[in-house]
């Protein structure tokens, strides 16, 4: 019972941000409205006992992303403009596409569904030979990082990736080891 | 940020328990949640407050341009190497069991403790390089307009 009341009032408060980030033209209150989105999403992780991904949700969503936008905010305007569409077709376009991922999760087994594919693959086998195989508490970590090794270093390369991509457009290194960025830092290379 | 004493007095304090919990969350992750994303976030987080109260040419002092680029290439290349060194060991790719062949679990200890240093490595410099390379761009709103 008291499950139901914390997901249904995370639920509605999540919703009732989203409305407001719709709804704001203050691109500063947005960007806060986002972190408190975020929050809302780590405590909703929580409740599932994902304690790892609400760590994750919470300090990327809630921290870093907020300081960027921020930062990117002080490139741009504060306030957004206002549409100079009719509101009805993206209206439309948003209401179908939700109506396709609602008619995609019809085939989604239920919560906590012990023959749900996630369940039935490898993973049984990770929670089975992981003890001994590891002797580390956390199934998380072993997981991600020694039987999923892979996977990570994947991730690792995305996130480099990316890094290298945002520096490539804006960072307006032009050549190495410039150690003060002084007069023309504002322009694009 | 110069007349904002109150926030100059806590970031100085914050800024040292901001670094030792992201220590804690990476060092602690085989037993508790968290790992090297989580605690390269807060570690970035923690030069990234101190570069904004205290600005820019601050924050470079401590950890410059320089090293926040450096540091996105070495994560990644600790990870790899770990994988390498497993190969020229004798064994798998990324199998941590080389690195302590009588005692299977204590090589997957150093293996995943190898890993996560890598992540932590380079989430850090990529959070760190990201903010400097907005933060160093002239902004289009002045201070007052906030």
């Amino acid at each position: 019972m008291l499950d139901l009341f914390i997901d249904l009032s995370l639920f509605t408060m999540l919703v009732a941000t989203g409305f407001a980030i719709v709804k704001m033209r203050r691109l500063f209150g947005v960007t806060m409205m986002t972190g408190v989105f975020s929050l809302l999403s780590a405590m909703l992780l929580v409740t599932l006992d994902a304690v790892d991904v609400a760590f994750t949700e919470a300090a990327v969503g809630a921290g870093i992303s907020t300081v960027l936008m921020l930062s990117t905010l002080t490139l741009t305007s504060r306030i957004e403009k206002s549409p100079v569409h009719t509101p009805w077709i993206p209206l439309l376009v948003v209401a179908v596409t939700g109506a396709v991922i609602i008619y995609g999760t019809l085939d989604m087994p239920n919560f906590g569904d012990a023959n749900a594919p996630a369940q039935v693959g490898v993973a049984a086998q990770y929670m089975e030979r992981g003890p001994e195989d590891m002797d580390l508490p956390n199934t998380v970590t072993y997981i991600l990082a020694s039987y999923r090794g892979y996977d990570t270093m994947g991730e690792t390369s995305v996130v480099f990736t990316a890094g290298v991509g945002v520096l490539m457009l804006i960072s307006g290194l032009r050549r190495r080891r410039r150690r003060k960025p002084s007069r023309d830092e504002g322009e694009v290379s | 940020m110069h007349h904002h004493l109150i926030l100059r007095v806590v970031t100085k304090i914050l800024v040292a328990p901001i670094i030792l919990f992201a220590l804690y969350v990476q060092f602690h992750g085989d037993f508790s949640p968290g790992g090297g994303f989580q605690a390269g976030v807060l570690m970035a987080v923690a030069f990234i407050l101190y570069g904004i109260v205290f600005g820019l040419e601050t924050v470079q002092a401590v950890m410059p341009a320089w090293l926040a680029h450096k540091m996105m290439a070495a994560g990644v290349m600790i990870y790899a190497g770990t994988g390498v060194v497993s190969l020229l060991l004798g064994y798998n790719f990324l199998d941590y069991g080389s690195f302590s062949p009588h005692h299977p679990s204590h090589g997957q200890h150093w293996g995943i403790f190898s890993v996560e240093f890598g992540v932590l490595i380079t989430v850090t410099g990529v959070m760190v390089s990201i903010y400097y390379a907005f933060a160093a761009r002239r902004p289009a709103i002045s201070n007052e307009e906030w």
